[in-house]
């Protein structure tokens, strides 16, 4: 296969990253708006908390984007 | 210029040229925009405490809110033992902090855009916590590697793991600082091209994302100095407090 044509591949396939980002992204807010629900009186002083998980989970789709340049650019 | 959205992230020589025994060490766009962000903190801080009143003014007050912030964090991460180093967390936090929030303006070069440089700030606080471990714990910091109540059969493959988990802390820490700001910018300016191309007819719906995204970004701005502060704050509490 020519080399052009697999880095092309796989800087797609980083792209699959995402699928466990989304599940997380979605876990996350998911589970602090139950528990809001649940308990509002508790919700505020938790939101540092979901905040820090949301920027730790975005930084996961990140790092495949810095995959995904490495494979196209850097090689 | 327009088009390329990587343009922004070129360093670029201003003045003459530099360097010292074959190292280039002539001033950048890079450090031009470092220098700016110190000069920003230290004036800030110095209008804050010029004249310091128990009933504070504006700016003292706002002083007053950063200080609480990060004396919390620490508290609240690395417990009451970790205040010594609130004045290097609090400096850690801030000069990410205005790099980011500087690198949002138009023409602003993002320091925090460049690997280097968010490495040097990791591989700094990464040796800084070991030799804070080492110093407080001596040799007994080498049980950070082996939790208690592993099964023996596991302990080697444990041992492993925690070893390469603590070893790609610098990598993790800066990666994640340099890829929100170089794909926060890059897309933000991906999205002024669209404005661009598609011209008075089109451009509002790229342009109104636009706003969006920059919005995002300003979260994402101080988010990310948060969790880098929180992270370092993290790294200490290992270090400060085995539980092990």
């Amino acid at each position: 296969m020519e080399l052009e044509a697999a880095k092309m591949i796989g800087a797609g396939l980083a792209a699959i990253a995402l699928a466990g980002v989304g599940v997380g992204m979605g876990t996350i807010f998911g589970s602090y708006l139950s528990a809001a629900i649940r308990n509002p009186s508790a919700a505020q002083k938790q939101f540092p908390t979901l905040l820090l998980g949301f920027a730790l989970t975005e930084a996961i789709g990140l790092f495949a984007l810095v995959i995904a340049l490495l494979i196209l650019f850097a090689f | 210029m327009a088009t390329n959205p990587m343009h922004q992230f070129e360093v670029h020589r201003i003045g003459p040229s530099l360097s010292i025994s074959g190292v280039d060490v002539s001033f950048t766009n890079s450090s031009l925009f470092m220098l700016i962000s110190s000069i920003l903190i230290i004036t800030f801080f110095m209008i804050g405490t010029r004249k310091v009143n128990i009933v504070p003014d504006k700016i003292q007050l706002l002083n007053e809110i950063v200080f609480n912030f990060i004396t919390k964090m620490i508290s609240d991460t690395a417990g009451p033992k970790a205040k010594p180093y609130f004045p290097f967390i609090l400096t850690i936090f801030l000069f990410i902090l205005t790099l980011n929030m500087i690198g949002l303006l138009p023409y602003a070069f993002t320091v925090t855009s460049q690997i280097i440089i968010t490495f040097f700030l990791a591989v700094v606080i990464f040796i800084g916590v070991t030799i804070v471990g080492f110093a407080k714990n001596g040799i007994g910091f080498l049980k950070i590697f082996a939790p208690s109540g592993v099964p023996i059969f596991l302990f080697p493959i444990i041992v492993a793991i925690e070893i390469i988990s603590f070893l790609s802390r610098p990598i993790s820490l800066s990666v994640r600082l340099f890829a929100n700001m170089l794909a926060g910018h890059t897309m933000l300016k991906v999205f002024g091209g669209f404005v661009v191309s598609l011209g008075i007819v089109g451009g509002w719906l790229p342009l109104s994302f636009s706003v969006a995204l920059t919005a995002l970004e300003i979260l994402v701005a101080f988010l990310q100095a948060y969790v880098f502060a929180v992270l370092s704050c993290i790294y200490l509490n290992d270090a400060l407090n085995m539980h092990h």
